[in-house]
């Protein structure tokens, strides 16, 4: 069963610290690599979607690939918590006739830019109050006393969480396109680096901070049945959110040892998809942070409550294993480009194209906690 | 100093920084309440939730009418974090709480006047209140028979 929307296309910047070139550029490029690599015009565009923390404006873009008319645009909030929701309101709008294709695109300077890893200076969004005056000024601070509770619960150690580490940076070693290409790292090297977090995440925990762009051509199945590159299809997308939750401060459920909107994500993709856990052949997940893919493993119903250290060590998740996650280094090894590069990589494993190829992929998960799709070849 | 940090720049690192509220019309009576030292929640006038981080309705009876109640400051220490400045290693660290109060809602503080070594979850806490950086906060610390 599938949507019936598809990604067609995808595109990408080199992934680098220092790009020496505007945002804009960033987004005009990987664009352009999208609408070739879907063997499509910048004319078949006429829907564009991104991140409402993207600086790039849509008629500059328009202007910068040549674009003539655009019927439909939209942006999702939150930051990575929405990266695949831009692919979900892509493919809303290709569905319903509001466009015929989707360009969806995410580029940034934010290594050499503005960091995200760095403290804010000042309380911005309504309701941070509660937060910057007690030092919870750096996502890896606020996400974290999440994560301690999930320790606590289960009595996981940072060595743990490096374990997962050590996969990603082995999966980024032998793949051109990552940062980390060539640097393996190993759970000495992990304990070794320093404190970010005590005592929870340690430098390599942490995800990168990354110059790029990144981009998508999202069209209808029918209109992909003609072009070159073999699409993959959405076979469910979908976004989960839950009340008294909150994205950088979710501190309110009973129960912080679960990751309860991850949960009811979960449930969505597999009843639109109607499939279970054991069908799907990869992952990719969203790690701002190493432990989330712990809580994302047990969340989406790849391992029990508590299970997932055991499911990491014996295995499961390496390139061999029942569950290959991560396949590209995710976005400590490969790069951080807010979510979106996960999304390219699930494609690439539905084509049979990525650097470190799976046998026989007919379903990737690609999630982000709270929004995400399943991929069918 | 070229390419170094000067002498100041290091001991401005090494104090604690306080990014000091700017309260709006939703959360002005929490701070307002931290003026006079008492730890102000919100409570539904209609139903008498208590809900924090305060909203200008009520999730469960829709009311918009609602009272600040003060609580006791008394708690256990829901999660806890050591939090180090992300790429400066000097500068000093705080202990971060996520307090669960004995009313129910949950807040964020930090936890003083405690070795980090002896900070564990579940443990009894009390609030007090502290001037740091000329900002008066309300900060916990652990609970006369913990001490």
């Amino acid at each position: 069963m599938t949507t019936g929307a598809v990604i067609a296309g995808i595109g990408q910047t080199e992934f680098s610290k220092a790009s020496g070139r505007s945002e804009l550029q960033l987004a005009a490029e990987a664009g352009l690599a999208a609408i070739e690599d879907a063997g499509m015009t910048p004319a078949d565009i006429d829907g564009m979607v991104t991140f409402t923390l993207d600086s790039n404006d849509e008629l500059l873009l328009m202007r910068c690939l040549g674009i003539p008319e655009l019927r439909y645009w939209s942006r999702t909030p939150h930051g990575g918590a929405g990266a695949h929701t831009t692919v979900q309101h892509a493919s809303l709008a290709v569905r319903g006739g509001a466009a015929k294709a989707v360009l969806v695109y995410r580029a940034f300077n934010e290594r050499s830019g503005r960091r995200f890893g760095q403290p804010n200076q000042r309380v911005t969004p309504p309701g941070w109050n509660a937060y910057l005056p007690f030092g919870l000024d750096t996502p890896a601070k606020t996400y974290s006393l999440e994560f301690q509770r999930y320790m606590h619960r289960y009595g996981v150690t940072n060595e743990d969480f490096g374990r997962y580490a050590v996969v990603a940076r082995r999966n980024a070693a032998t793949n051109p396109r990552a940062w980390f290409h060539g640097q393996p790292i190993t759970i000495d090297d992990h304990q070794d680096s320093r404190w970010v977090v005590e005592p929870v995440l340690r430098k390599l925990d942490c995800c990168q901070e990354s110059d790029g762009g990144v981009a998508m051509v999202v069209t209808t199945a029918e209109r992909a049945g003609d072009l070159p590159n073999p699409p993959a299809h959405i076979a469910a997308i979908a976004d989960g959110h839950l009340v008294n939750g909150s994205v950088m401060f979710n501190y309110y459920h009973d129960d912080l040892a679960v990751f309860p909107e991850a949960e009811f994500l979960g449930r969505q993709l597999y009843a639109a998809a109607g499939i279970g856990p054991t069908d799907i052949d990869a992952a990719m997940l969203y790690e701002n942070f190493s432990p989330i893919v712990f809580m994302q493993l047990e969340a989406l119903g790849f391992c029990g409550p508590g299970e997932a250290r055991d499911f990491i060590v014996d295995g499961h998740i390496d390139l061999e294993g029942s569950l290959p996650v991560n396949t590209h280094g995710g976005l400590l090894g490969e790069a951080y480009i807010h979510g979106l590069n996960n999304i390219l990589e699930g494609v690439r494993q539905i084509r049979g194209t990525a650097a470190n190829q799976l046998p026989n992929v007919h379903h990737v998960l690609v999630a982000g906690g709270r929004s995400g799709m399943i991929l069918e070849r | 100093m070229a390419g170094g940090r000067t002498r100041l720049e290091a001991a401005a690192a090494l104090m604690p920084q306080v990014i000091p509220p700017v309260p709006d019309r939703t959360d002005e009576f929490f701070w307002n309440g931290i003026a006079e030292q008492r730890l102000l929640v919100q409570q539904c006038a209609s139903c008498g939730l208590l809900r924090m981080p305060p909203v200008p309705m009520c999730g469960s009876c829709h009311a918009t009418a609602w009272n600040p109640r003060e609580v006791s400051g008394s708690g256990t220490i829901y999660t806890w974090i050591l939090s180090h400045h992300p790429s400066e290693p000097d500068a000093h660290p705080r202990i971060v709480v996520l307090v669960q109060l004995a009313e129910g809602p949950r807040i964020v503080s930090n936890l003083v006047d405690v070795d980090p070594a002896d900070v564990r979850n579940e443990l009894a806490v009390t609030v007090c209140f502290r001037q740091i950086d000329g900002v008066l906060l309300p900060l916990f610390q652990l609970a006369e028979e913990q001490r």
